[in-house]
């Protein structure tokens, strides 16, 4: 018997998806095989890790990440630009954390002035996110989306519970959209039919089946992840052909194997490397489920995920 | 490939004589073809046709057991590509390198810590499995020695022995006769007198080829000198052919019935740093190794990486479920609030996980709801007002408390009449529908 190598030929071709303006764009996505099988497809762009921020100081990040950004997380503007300038981020995600209802409560105008502010200052790519509190964002989003016209931003998160105004704000912009979901395949093909019914691109949607942290359902969002994936390859599934967002940073660093010191755990090790490889670790397994993009807060998660990457494309 | 039921029946004897049990031969032929019998059953088989069936009826990925005693792994037996469609069978071993150049009193202690690396997680014990003793020092004698300090330290831990000398491989062998090691190291250019070595010791055979196409041929060569428990080594070092190689022999095997490559994988991905090494068996962990072998313990990349085998090989069927009790959240006072969920895994985390960030000291009942979360376990009867009340009741959680107040999720806010009822000098309380609201809910409280 001899060996012939079983590769697959898929049906379909995920789309291409590019963010930004300029010399700085990014393009996600366009692989005609499951991620990182080059050995039988073609995979034209790299996954991307974008650093997260926040409109407010980081007051409920533990100490271990939020360390890292002394000195420069007090403004979203400074923030950005250090991760632009000193960590090369390829692209910021800028969540407005600040203007959910239980926090600061800021304003949609609040808001957009950040966004203008933080855009006024980088040329990568600016993701712009919400507090996930479905009602606000509908005004926070809308107000952002003006704010960042003409810039090809991807914003979000439209929900079932709000996206109609969030996609209208996106098509007015001409900005791209997360959509997300909440662990279900058919939900998120659900969203992704009412926001095209809309008349918003299918080929302008970034899908996000919603992340978790190791430990704590990164099973549940890894096989979803695998499943959108195989649908839009293997049964060329038109609107499920999106790239995968994993916003896994916010998941992880909530999670007790994050923050609990050693002292109090002795048999977890050191919570320095136990968080950054908590974070990182978390992506590696979603990069492998099939996400295109992530969103990370730890340099060093960061800078381990993308020597990964290095080695696998 | 597996065979069809007829066409098992056309190499059945065809008599109906019902000694197998079934009533006529093409019925047993049908609990063939659904593994629910096995053809020892049937007396009057011919030898050729049992040769086809037996060949057709094995496992596409052959299991093996890595070890002997209550430590051994099981590894094999995989028959799915993702996990989705059925859970992942054996959970993949993780072995650890020791070198034989280290002193005896550093092996020593190395077999320390591959004892103590066992923690609990979600009720499960999870360890490092396995030592990997290579042959660094070229040096058959160092090996044994090497060899007899990890019997005697580490007793009952597989075994991993990593030479390609066959003198060597011999020598060490014998220190683990009857506890099934690994003898890795076989290849193009020894692979006659290693496969001799692994058979005389009823060991299992590490074949280590470069490509596919080489490994292909070298476990037929050793399957022809009759050595049947193999694992396979591509030679992949690097995470995009771990990946490449790992998928292209899960399906050749699954999919192609692919005799030569239906053996366990084994990956090596030690690397200069920790975090690499652990991000790099992340990919192992995930696309079908059987044993990953890595360069040393630490806790916090042992934790991660039990974690992740954790998660994959969970089934998908079956939701993972935390013990029944309540739990203390912070070091909560008489006082402290007293909220109630849910069994299932992933409830229990984020509920605690909320309760924690709210830094409000709270006890968190955990009803045992077969796995279920809040609506669907109170759709199915399982989160009632009856087993509430009676599981409150039964904890003897009153002893500690001063307050009885019990917060109930706001899902199921249609119970609290029917558990004041049953726990009449209880207040019920009804709690936030998200787990995501309870810091703000818990704190409002407080003040």
């Amino acid at each position: 018997m001899s060996y012939v190598a079983p590769k697959e030929t898929y049906s379909g071709t995920v789309y291409p998806v590019t963010i930004g303006t300029g010399g700085k764009s990014v393009t996600i996505g366009g692989e005609n095989a499951l991620q990182f099988h080059s050995f039988e497809g073609t995979m034209p762009n790299r996954p991307l890790v974008a650093y997260e921020i926040q409109d407010v100081p980081p007051e409920d990040w533990p100490e271990n990440v939020k360390k890292v950004f002394d000195g420069v997380s007090d403004c979203p503007v400074k923030w950005a630009k250090y991760c632009q300038d000193e960590l090369k981020a390829r692209a910021i995600a800028l969540r407005l954390i600040g203007t959910h209802p239980d926090r600061e409560d800021r304003s949609a105008e609040d808001a957009a002035k950040t966004v203008r502010d933080v855009l006024a200052a980088i040329d990568v790519p600016l993701i712009i996110m919400g507090s996930n509190h479905a009602e606000k964002d509908a005004s926070v989003l809308v107000a952002a989306a003006e704010a960042a016209k003409d810039r090809n931003c991807l914003i979000g998160k439209a929900q079932e519970a709000n996206y109609k105004t969030i996609v209208a704000a996106a098509m007015a912009n001409d900005h791209k959209l997360i959509a997300l979901s909440e662990l279900d395949i058919n939900l998120s093909k659900q969203l992704n039919i009412l926001i095209t019914q809309m008349g918003f691109d299918k080929e302008r949607i970034i899908t996000d089946p919603m992340s978790s942290a190791l430990g704590y359902g990164l099973e549940y969002s890894y096989s979803v992840t695998e499943r959108i994936r195989l649908a839009a390859l293997t049964q060329n599934d038109q609107i499920m052909q999106q790239p995968i967002l994993c916003d896994i940073g916010m998941y992880v660093w909530k999670v007790k194997e994050t923050h609990a010191a050693e002292s109090d755990q002795p048999q977890w090790g050191p919570a320095e490397e136990r968080g950054i490889l908590w974070e990182a670790e978390s992506a590696t397994a979603m990069l492998m489920a099939g996400a295109e993009m992530l969103i990370m807060r730890h340099p060093k998660a960061v800078a381990a995920v993308e020597a990964l990457i290095d080695e696998l494309v | 490939m597996a065979l069809s039921g007829v066409e098992i029946f056309k190499l059945l004897p065809k008599t109906n004589c019902k000694k197998c049990g079934q009533a006529t031969c093409l019925a047993f032929a049908m609990k063939l073809a659904q593994r629910q019998a096995t053809l020892d059953l049937c007396p009057d088989v011919s030898e050729a046709s049992k040769q086809i069936l037996g060949d057709a009826s094995a496992p596409p990925i052959r299991p093996i057991t890595f070890g002997s005693g209550d430590k051994a792994v099981k590894m094999g037996e995989e028959t799915v590509l993702f996990r989705h469609e059925k859970k992942f069978v054996n959970p993949c071993a993780f072995a650890v390198e020791v070198k034989d150049t280290l002193s005896e009193a550093d092996i020593a202690s190395f077999c320390d810590q591959v004892l103590n690396s066992e923690m609990d997680r979600v009720g499960q014990k999870l360890r490092i499995d396995s030592i990997a003793i290579t042959n660094v020092s070229g040096d058959a004698g160092k090996l044994e020695a090497a060899a007899k300090t990890v019997a005697e330290k580490a007793p009952g831990v597989p075994v991993i022995i990593s030479t390609t000398n066959p003198q060597a491989a011999e020598a060490a062998v014998k220190v683990f006769v009857g506890n099934k090691p690994v003898i890795y190291g076989a290849n193009a250019g020894n692979l006659d007198t290693m496969a001799a070595v692994a058979k005389a010791n009823s060991a299992i055979l590490g074949i280590v080829a470069s490509g596919l196409e080489e490994l292909s041929a070298l476990t037929e060569k050793a399957k022809a000198q009759g050595v049947e428990d193999i694992v396979m080594d591509s030679g992949a070092r690097k995470a995009k052919e771990i990946l490449e190689h790992n998928t292209l022999i899960r399906r050749a095997a699954l999919k192609k019935s692919f005799k030569p490559l239906g053996y366990p994988t084994i990956n090596f991905v030690q690397r200069e740093c920790g975090m690499m090494e652990a991000l790099v068996a992340g990919i192992s962990v995930a696309k079908y190794a059987s044993i990953v072998v890595l360069s040393s313990i630490e806790k916090w990349k042992n934790l991660a990486l039990f974690t992740l085998r954790q998660n994959i090989f969970t089934d998908p069927q079956v939701p993972m479920q935390v013990e029944q009790k309540i739990y203390n959240i912070g070091e909560p006072k008489p006082d402290s609030p007293v909220l109630i969920t849910t069994n299932f895994s992933l409830t229990y985390f984020i509920v605690s996980g909320e309760i924690e960030s709210s830094r409000v000291p709270c006890r968190l009942a955990v009803i045992d709801a077969e796995g279920l979360s809040v609506l669907t376990a109170w759709a199915a009867g399982k989160f009632s007002a009856g087993k509430i009340a009676q599981f409150i009741t039964e904890s003897g959680i009153d002893k500690d408390i001063s307050k009885k107040e019990l917060v109930i999720p706001g899902y199921v806010a249609i119970l609290s009449g029917a558990i004041e009822d049953k726990l009449p000098d209880w207040k019920i309380t009804v709690g936030p529908r998200e787990a995501n609201a309870l810091p703000t809910f818990l704190k409002s409280r407080a003040q």
